[in-house]
């Protein structure tokens, strides 16, 4: 795979398209708009793995593709629509750092992650780095997004869209066992099973009057504080 | 060899396994110790064979990280510090199986390990193993310490003792990093062939002699050893301080003098020859100052061990100036010290044993007149107790007496300002060896000479038939040493090739050993017959010259008359306590050296109560070390605190920032990758 190359190129414009992706949700101010952009994510990812799948012949890939198609741009996103409007969340504003500091900051993130993927020699390795370091700025932009957010369904987007940049690394190294997807497609939908549990949880305990879900509330309950 | 030595490693963590089980089989207990005793045995037998034979290649063990496979080598170095690890286990081992059988199995179990974690550290052919087993080492003798003791003041001990072993940790760790640097070859070849250089020289100095400094006990680190001490079982006392102790010793020599000695400048053995010879002046004089018979014991490990430092520095500063044949006087003064100081330390740390199983006392004030008793527990100690104090023809004196030589040879380096510190470290050598003398004369007449100090010393019974025998053949190993210092030093012969990097040895034949060819020689057999003859000489001619036959008086009399029949252990104002004989050196040092301080309360006039006189000392390292990290300690801890304050946000963005830290110091250092996880980067760079 070199550059110019129609597989390199592929790969390269899909793995960008999720990041693009993670920078969408990163200043996405409704709650709605941020199940959205992480449904879109989920279906650029699948279809990143998929063109994996098709560069590097492993057949294995796209039953990871559609795992990850299924559960990340269809089931999951559907779980929190519903949960959304069971809520009466819809037209909930989570302020985040704002755009332009959001930006920023990812912009920041996904430099260091470009600068700190290894060095290495020859156009195969480029391929590989390009990849790592893709892969790397989706996590950071994940954890970013889990910092800056108030609202507890979009601290859990944040967490699965990190989840997102785990698949991609994996994916992109060829001779990777699918057992690992596999498991850590399972792994995904467990989270995701446990963040919503505690979400209806939460809003069960937490006293009315405020912003539902607001995990600023959680503070009184972590107990030995004076 | 190695092999062999591998099994007996494994034997022993089968033993430690075993003692987990020994609720339930009454005879599995003595079986570990037996058979620690045995794989003991081994260990000194092996240690032996090593230093006759040199051992082969380094044996890779099956175990250990894919970087870094654990590996174990029998070279000089290692042979000669296995045979004091070995003869004290022997030893200690044997007298637990004689006086600990009614010990619970969780201070069973730390034995083995104690004595494996020993034996690897020693054994190590790289640093991720040397550090296993350092730490192994740590963490069992503080199990042996803390192990089911419920008294506050024990429990403080094995908690003081836990934190000056992580710190020892803390500093070795960063040390062994920095010695392999980026390489990422932890073997002792590839650390030999690349020694530090520029400030990682410095660093890596600093951290070794605080690491195992505070280990071995050297001055500013020592706090934890009296107390420790005090409060170990007898045999652990003994593996505590004449075994571990020496472990420490050899991390010392083997980290500084062997692997980053070769090209160091004369500076490289400036801070143990400080260290050491401040310890060996403040151990003696606390030796001098304790009431309690085991602290006092522990005090006096301070001062040995100060004394070895001080000749493994002095050997490290002698061969920066390229004086080969001195080096190699000063490192095999100090290989002898070390060896003589762990038999006639397991000697007395024992014998405390026995005086506390048979008389009930550890204190000084408690004892006396012991000898009547359990003679065989007095002269044992006397001839411990006179190995320490360096009389001659005894173990303890040889040693010194070369290390003195080395000392007073020392002027050869140039530098003035050296010559003036081997002036200064020699007064203080010499100072601490005769308060480590006094000591021991303190010791041993306190408890075994005058009259009982109470009715439970009266009581004393002598010593079963197991430890005596252990008993007796230390004191007669300390003998043996005491006479052949020569042929012993041959036997050290590759050892002191190893830390010096100088094939030549100090002068010696069988019967003597020497500075070097044109100075004194110290021949121990001539020196026992003078003393003889003399000794001998002198009873004849009293014998002869006495018009009244002999008469059977106290040896020690201090001028007191036989009891009245109403006080049968007589007046206690007539004998001198432990405080009243330590009052000259309180007096004429302590105030100074150790802020000793005398009150005198006399009650108003017409008040019937008594007046008072208190005397006390503090060590110092208590208030100027102590005191302000226990200050530091309570800060950080309140600055921590806030920390669980944090919401789940900052908390994820904590991790996020240290994440980003991370990854910017690999963006800063990209030559940081490869030395990362040198597993995964082949596989990713194969994969890519």
């Amino acid at each position: 795979m070199v550059f110019g190359q129609l597989s390199y190129d592929m790969a390269h414009l899909l793995g960008g398209g999720v990041l693009l992706l993670s920078f969408l949700l990163l200043y996405q101010r409704r709650i709605a708009a941020v199940i959205t952009a992480f449904a879109a994510q989920g279906a650029v990812l699948a279809l990143a793995v998929a063109w994996q799948a098709h560069a590097q012949g492993a057949p294995a890939l796209y039953l990871t593709a559609l795992l990850a198609g299924a559960a990340k741009a269809v089931l999951i996103p559907l779980a929190l629509r519903r949960m959304v409007a069971r809520l009466g969340l819809r037209r909930e504003v989570d302020a985040p750092l704002g755009i332009g500091g959001s930006l920023i900051a990812g912009l920041a993130l996904v430099t260091l992650a470009v600068t700190v993927v290894p060095p290495g020699a020859g156009p195969v390795a480029a391929a590989a780095r390009e990849d790592l370091a893709l892969a790397l700025s989706v996590v950071l932009l994940g954890l970013l997004m889990m910092v800056t957010r108030r609202n507890a369904i979009s601290v859990v987007i944040g967490l699965l869209s990190l989840e997102n940049g785990l698949v991609l690394a994996a994916a992109g190294v060829r001779g990777m066992p699918l057992v690992v997807e596999l498991s850590s497609a399972a792994l995904v939908l467990v989270l995701a099973a446990v963040a919503g549990f505690f979400v209806l949880r939460l809003r069960d305990d937490l006293p009315g009057g405020h912003p539902p879900l607001d995990l600023s509330l959680l503070h009184r309950f972590r107990g030995e504080r004076e | 060899m190695t092999a062999a030595l591998a099994l007996l490693l494994l034997c022993l963590l089968l033993l430690s396994l075993a003692g987990l089980a020994a609720t339930r089989h009454p005879w599995l207990p003595q079986l570990v110790r037996y058979g620690c005793a045995a794989v003991s045995a081994g260990f000194a037998g092996l240690g032996l064979a090593g230093l006759a034979l040199e051992g082969g290649a380094p044996l890779l063990l099956p175990v250990g990280p894919p970087w870094a496979p654990l590996s174990l080598e029998l070279d000089g170095l290692s042979a000669f510090f296995l045979v004091p690890l070995g003869l004290v286990g022997l030893a200690a081992m044997l007298y637990a199986a004689a006086r600990e059988t009614a010990a619970m199995p969780r201070r069973l179990v730390p034995y083995p390990l104690f004595l494996a974690g020993m034996a690897l550290t020693v054994l190590a052919a790289d640093g991720i193993t040397l550090l296993l087993g350092f730490e192994a080492m740590s963490l069992a003798s503080w199990a042996l310490l803390a192990a089911g003791h419920v008294e506050e003041e024990r429990r403080e001990a094995a908690r003081l003792y836990l934190g000056f072993a992580l710190f020892g940790a803390a500093c070795l760790i960063p040390a062994i990093g920095l010695m392999t640097g980026l390489a990422g070859d932890f073997s002792f070849a590839a650390l030999r062939a690349a020694p530090p250089e520029g400030w990682r020289a410095g660093a890596v100095l600093l951290l070794v002699v605080a690491g195992a400094g505070a280990k071995a006990g050297l001055v500013p680190l020592h706090p934890w050893l009296p107390p420790a001490h005090a409060a170990a079982p007898a045999a652990g006392s003994a593996l505590l301080s004449a075994a571990m102790t020496k472990v420490a010793l050899y991390v010392l020599a083997r980290l500084l003098l062997d692997l980053g000695g070769p090209a160091q400048p004369l500076w490289w053995g400036l801070p143990l020859m400080v260290l050491g010879a401040a310890s060996a002046v403040l151990g003696g004089l606390r030796a001098t100052q304790e009431t309690d018979a085991k602290r006092l014991l522990a005090c006096s490990t301070i001062e040995h061990v100060g004394l070895v430092a001080l000749g493994l520095g002095l050997a490290a500063a002698l061969r920066a100036a390229d004086l080969g044949p001195l080096a190699a006087l000063a490192a095999g003064a100090a290989l002898f010290h070390l060896l003589a100081h762990a038999v006639f330390k397991a000697l007395l740390f024992l014998a405390a044993g026995e005086m506390l199983h048979g008389a009930g006392a550890r204190r000084l004030d408690g004892m006396g007149g012991l000898i009547h008793a359990m003679p065989l527990v007095g002269w044992c100690a006397l001839a411990g107790a006179a190995a320490a104090a360096a009389l001659p023809p005894l173990a303890g004196f040889a040693g010194e007496w070369l290390l003195f030589q080395a000392l007073l040879a020392a002027w050869r380096v140039g530098a003035l300002g050296f010559q003036i510190l081997v002036m200064a470290a020699l007064a203080a050598a010499a100072l601490g060896a005769a308060l480590g003398a006094a000591a021991m004369l303190r010791f041993w007449g306190l408890a075994f000479l005058g009259r009982p100090r109470t009715p439970r010393t009266l009581g004393a019974q002598e010593a079963a038939p197991l430890p005596r025998g252990v008993l007796a053949g230390l004191a007669g190993l300390a003998a043996l040493l005491g006479l052949l210092p020569g042929p012993l030093l041959g036997l050290a012969a590759p050892a002191l090739q190893r830390i010096t990097g100088h094939a030549g040895l100090p002068e010696f034949t069988l019967l003597s050993v020497s500075a070097s060819a044109p100075a004194a020689d110290y021949a121990p057999l001539a020196v026992l017959l003078l003393l003889a003859l003399a000794g001998l000489g002198l009873a004849a001619l009293l014998r002869r010259l006495s018009p009244w036959p002999s008469r059977r008086a106290p040896p020690w009399d201090g001028g007191f008359t036989a009891p009245p029949a109403h006080l049968p252990f007589g007046d206690p104002a007539t004998q001198p306590s432990a405080a009243g004989f330590a009052q000259p050196l309180h007096r004429m040092l302590g105030a100074t050296l150790l802020a000793a301080q005398e009150d005198l309360r006399a009650a108003a006039p017409g008040d019937p109560a008594p007046a008072r006189f208190e005397s006390r000392f503090e060590d110092p390292a208590g208030r100027w070390l102590l005191a302000p990290l226990a200050r530091g300690r309570d800060r950080v801890a309140a600055v921590l605190e806030r920390l669980r304050d944090l919401g789940l946000r900052q908390f994820i963005g904590l991790a996020l920032g240290t994440l980003v830290a991370l990854l910017a110091l690999l963006a800063l250092w990209p030559s940081l990758w490869p030395s990362l996880w040198p597993s995964l980067w082949p596989s990713l760079a194969g994969a890519a």
